[in-house]
């Protein structure tokens, strides 16, 4: 029974990758009973999955937050997002028009932040890949050949684990901040910024999962068959770690939307673009929080938190599934 | 003389997911004080469950039935202050794998010397004495008392875990693989020393064990289990040398005796697995890997059956297969044949 | 594929007197030394793992390595493969000394292959059974047409009949003795010439334990497989093996065919295995005291004295040999057929029957 819900997370993310070079002249039917299989692993994975109440709030929450934002061109008039097209007068109360009320410039504040989340989920998400793609190719790297690449294997390990290090020490917000002040302004710059930033915890945890892999008799089995490195960690390493890389993913969201709006909030953000920490900020030069205008202060803010919350309650549940041992715990 | 330990018609059956897993299904097994019991049988056949059972310390979702007599006391009807009291006192278990039962952060003289200070049998200031003569008992210096078990080697910990069995002088010693982890030379010494103790202490011991031959050369008696019950049961040299259940028999051939020459260049084993134990087959469970099946077997699921009895029908082994008893008779009118 | 045109089995016991065959795979000299940092119970030092070791495997032939935990089989089976470089002497294979380029390890390790002990640790449990045998013929070939027809063909080979039944199923779903023939079948599809197995059977059932090790007699048989088994078992070594090399404390003592090592052991120590085993039968077991050494500390003198139940019985006192025994250490036996003894007392024993090497020091 233990054995078998271990298996559960596995195939999702790893799927494929035998399949890569299959274009030969291979008999369709044990790949495609292979396929039958991974269908039914993974609709193994969503019946664990839904079981968990937390996680299935945490996904509803985001899948509305996703479309939202997916929509937002047809529920909102871009006309009325510009500073001269404002619909409404400055600083109106929240009313049946303006359900958040309205800004220094009478926009309302629902459309901003309907808007907004564009800007911030893309970041979210992008920043998220850059760094664990980053962390990722690291940490494998760093554990497998500190696990069986011979002493110069070990000394490309603690380079890397050395520089690791060096950016996991590194205040994460003054860094990205020097990134974003460096390089031209934009999202992509903030995009790269909060990647190069957050990804060493990522890189830690991908190593201690790939020794933990390394050191089980089917990497010494592949060795022993003639496999070289690629082979050990794209074939073994990787869809071992995959499930551990998935669950940090949709943390790292959460923190990447964090930082994307204290980036913006602390002006190093794209003036030009609207997001949630972009309408905080400006809400604060505005004077908002002294002249009481609380309708466009705690909206953003209150969005920020529900979108860090849905990921964070994802990626909780994810890991509790991958891993049968945390979910007897609760 | 009454017995140490009776078992009588003892089920256990888990929930898993979908429905009920029976593991332990109808066993009778009964020691003497002084006697050992080897209970012999493969992954899933059943052993372990039985001995976690005698204790129940098996997990919530076991339900047993039957009867465990201990001392003539159902330990399945205990109240809860009566069975921890029993645990330790009346019977310890050692099991397998001695590096993951200690504490790794205990000194082995305070583990030894814990079941002692819970259950009170020795006064507190007597204690540091009991300890250094339980580890003399298991051939270990008393300087090593202050020792943690990493210091240790494997054989080393073993001994600790015995001598923690010891502490509160049980009644009943339960082996469950207690030397399967460890070498030949490792294994010879642990089991001297285990034969010694019932010897001087006049200890009951179950001894449980995949490998027959070890229980052959430390117990008076052998059960062997397949599937949850009792296939097999007697002296141990008889089952062991002369087995009359055919996986009695699988089971004795698997480990050779060097210097046979039938064995030389011819393993045996069994073809197939084990049953799944929530859908056994019809009639005998041991049917789709049996060599001698025949048509019966698919129908009859025999009890277990003296051989050889005397004109009075007493026999010290029995069996449960219908090539020996009173199905005989049904079977051999066709092939003549007995295994 | 191809069968041998002799009966293998008669190839070591033919080869006894006259020429032997020319070994397949053989070590000659091995050591293998580790830096031992903080290793549990014992201080720091040079673990001298495999001491010299001369050990040859003839075509068809299955060779056992017997020891107990911590004799260095395990490294001389890993040094075998190529998995670990030996700190001195060579590995020889088909004549020619094994190099350690990564293109030579490949070529390599596509004839000898590994079965190691634990099989439900040496499947990954993210991949298919398909895709766990077929992956030697991925690493070697890429993925070529007949790859299915093959990975079909090694899986009957190795007994999950009919294979089709086996293909798409995980790890988890099999018994540990399909896991063991998967992985078998793992290394039959690359068509080896030797097999080097650490232990296959040692976590099987019991009665599965008897089928896997029929497999390994029946591949010897019908494709002319050689095999070194490393185990502590002397059971497996009298079930399957031709001949048998017994290990302490990483040295070959005691070195012959299954019969004349396993029915008339000449080192006290084999002697002292035989006798512990639960089914000896006749005769007192002879318990040795203590622990299974410490290969930081290899005694002086004959690195088996200090538990030798002939010293310490006087025996090698009365065959004047007590003093060797405790300060010379007898020579690293030679590999080949021959019948050989590391022992100062067999060699003195005049009899004649073993050819012991005690001679020379080391």
């Amino acid at each position: 029974m233990s054995a078998d819900t271990e298996e559960h997370g596995a195939d999702a993310p790893g799927g494929d990758a035998g399949g890569a070079n299959g274009a030969g002249g291979a008999p369709v039917s044990p790949r495609a009973l292979a396929r039958r299989r991974r269908a039914e692993a993974l609709r193994r994975f969503a019946r664990e999955y839904t079981r968990n109440r937390a996680g299935l709030v945490g996904l509803l929450a985001l899948s509305a937050i996703v479309l939202l934002a997916l929509f937002a061109p047809l529920l909102v008039d871009q006309a009325e997002l510009t500073v001269t097209g404002a619909p409404g007068a400055a600083y109106e109360p929240p009313s049946a028009e303006f359900p958040l009320g309205t800004d220094n410039f009478g926009r309302s504040v629902l459309d901003l932040i309907i808007w907004g989340s564009r800007v911030s989920l893309t970041v979210g998400f992008l920043a998220t890949v850059v760094s664990v793609v980053l962390g990722t190719l690291v940490g494998v790297t760093a554990g497998h050949f500190g696990a069986s690449g011979g002493p110069a294997g070990r000394v490309v390990s603690s380079v890397l684990m050395r520089v690791t290090d060096w950016f996991l020490v590194l205040p994460t917000l003054v860094l990205a901040v020097a990134l974003a002040a460096v390089l031209p302004r934009g999202t992509g710059t903030i995009i790269i910024a909060i990647g190069l930033t957050v990804w060493p915890a990522t890189a830690r945890l991908v190593r201690a999962q790939t020794l933990a892999v390394e050191a089980r008799p089917f990497v010494e089995r592949a060795r022993a068959l003639g496999g070289g490195h690629t082979h050990v960690m794209a074939w073994h390493v990787l869809p071992n770690v995959m499930p551990v890389v998935l669950a940090q993913t949709t943390l790292l969201v959460a923190t990447s939307i964090i930082a994307e709006s204290t980036l913006a909030f602390l002006g190093v953000g794209d003036p030009t673009t609207i997001s949630w920490g972009g309408i905080l900020e400006a809400a604060r030069t505005a004077g908002a929080i002294s002249s009481g205008i609380w309708w466009y202060m705690i909206p953003p803010g209150l969005a920020i938190a529900a979108v860090a919350l849905s990921f964070t309650l994802c990626g909780r549940a994810l890991e509790s599934v991958i891993n049968p041992r945390l979910r007897e715990q609760r | 003389m009454t017995s140490l330990l009776d078992v009588r018609e003892l089920h256990v059956t888990y929930r898993a997911g979908h429905g009920e897993v029976p593991a332990v299904r109808g066993v009778d097994l009964s020691l003497d004080p002084g006697g050992t019991l080897g209970l012999a049988g493969e992954s899933g056949s059943g052993k372990s469950t039985v001995a976690l059972a005698l204790l129940r310390l098996l997990p919530e979702s076991a339900r047993i039935g039957g009867q465990v007599l201990l001392e003539g006391e159902n330990v399945l009807d205990m109240r809860w202050g009566r069975l921890r009291a029993v645990r330790w006192v009346g019977a310890a278990i050692v099991f397998q794998g001695a590096m993951h039962s200690l504490n790794p952060v205990k000194r082995i003289g305070d583990q030894i010397a814990e079941p002692m200070a819970i259950h009170g049998t020795v006064p507190a200031n007597r204690i540091p004495g009991r300890v250094a003569e339980l580890l003399g008992q298991v051939g270990l210096p008393a300087s090593r008392t202050r020792d943690y078990p990493h210091q240790l080697s494997g054989g080393q910990r073993q001994r600790v875990m015995i001598a923690m069995a010891l502490a509160c002088e049980p009644r009943l010693v339960i082996a469950d693989e207690a030397t399967t982890a460890l070498d030949v030379m490792i294994q010879a010494q642990i089991l001297a020393l285990l034969k010694r103790l019932v010897a001087e202490q006049g200890i009951g011991m179950l001894m449980i064990s995949h490998d027959l031959s070890v229980l052959a050369a430390t117990c008076d008696r052998v059960a062997v289990m397949y599937a949850g019950r009792v296939v097999e049961q007697g002296p141990a040299r008889e089952v062991v040398h002369e087995p009359a259940h055919p996986y009695a028999s699988a089971l004795s051939a698997a480990f050779p005796r060097i210097g046979d020459p039938a064995s030389r260049l011819a393993p045996r084993g069994l073809p197939g697995d084990p049953p799944d134990p929530a859908d056994p087959p019809p009639g005998c469970v041991f049917r789709p890997r049996c060599a001698v099946a025949e048509t019966v077997c698919a129908t009859v699921d025999p009890p277990l059956w003296p051989v050889d009895p005397d004109p009075a029908g007493n026999s010290a082994r029995h069996a449960a297969c219908v090539h020996v008893g009173p199905a005989r008779p049904l079977t051999t009118a066709r092939d003549g044949g007995t295994p | 594929m191809s069968t041998t045109e002799t009966d293998p089995r008669d190839a070591p016991r033919a080869s006894g007197g006259g020429e032997a065959p020319e070994p397949i795979l053989s070590a000659r000299g091995v050591e293998v030394a580790f830096a031992a940092g903080f290793a549990p119970g014992g201080g720091k030092g040079t673990a001298r793992a495999v001491d010299g070791v001369n050990l040859d495997v003839s075509a068809g032939e299955i060779v056992a390595l017997v020891g107990e935990s911590g004799c260095g089989k395990t490294t001389l089976a890993r040094v075998l493969l190529g998995l670990e470089r030996p700190t001195g002497g060579v590995v020889v294979f088909e004549g020619r000394p094994m190099r350690y380029g990564s293109r030579d390890l490949r070529a390599y390790r596509r004839r000898v292959q590994l079965v190691q002990q634990d099989p439900t640790g040496s499947l990954n449990p993210r991949r298919t059974v398909y895709e766990s045998v077929a992956e030697g013929l991925r690493i070697h070939e890429g993925t070529t047409a007949d790859e299915a027809e093959r990975v079909a063909g090694a899986l009957s080979g190795a007994g999950l009949r009919p294979p089709e039944r086996f293909l798409a199923r995980y790890p988890h779903e099999l018994s540990g003795g399909q896991r063991q023939r998967v992985v078998i079948a793992g290394a039959l599809v690359l068509d080896p010439e030797v097999l080097v197995a650490d232990e296959p059977v040692a976590s099987l059932d019991a009665s599965v334990r008897g089928e896997i090790l029929r497999l390994l007699l029946d591949l010897r048989d019908e494709l002319g497989l050689s095999a070194l088994v490393a185990t502590h078992d002397l059971g497996l070594a009298w079930n399957i093996a031709d001949r048998v090399a017994v290990m302490y404390l990483g040295r070959v003592v005691e070195l012959g065919t299954v019969e004349e090592v396993l029915a008339a052991p000449a080192h006290p120590y084999t002697r002292a295995l035989l006798s512990v085993l639960p089914d000896a039968g006749e005769g007192e077991p002879v318990v040795l005291a203590g622990e299974p050494p410490d290969p930081k500390q290899v005694p002086p003198g004959c690195r088996f004295h200090p538990r030798c139940p002939v010293l310490a019985s006087g025996e090698a006192e009365r065959a004047g040999v007590a003093d060797l025994c405790r300060t010379v250490d007898p020579a690293v036996l030679g590999g080949g057929a021959e019948r050989r003894v590391a022992c100062h007392w067999a060699a003195a024993d005049g009899t004649g029957r073993v050819r012991a090497e005690a001679g020379g020091a080391g």
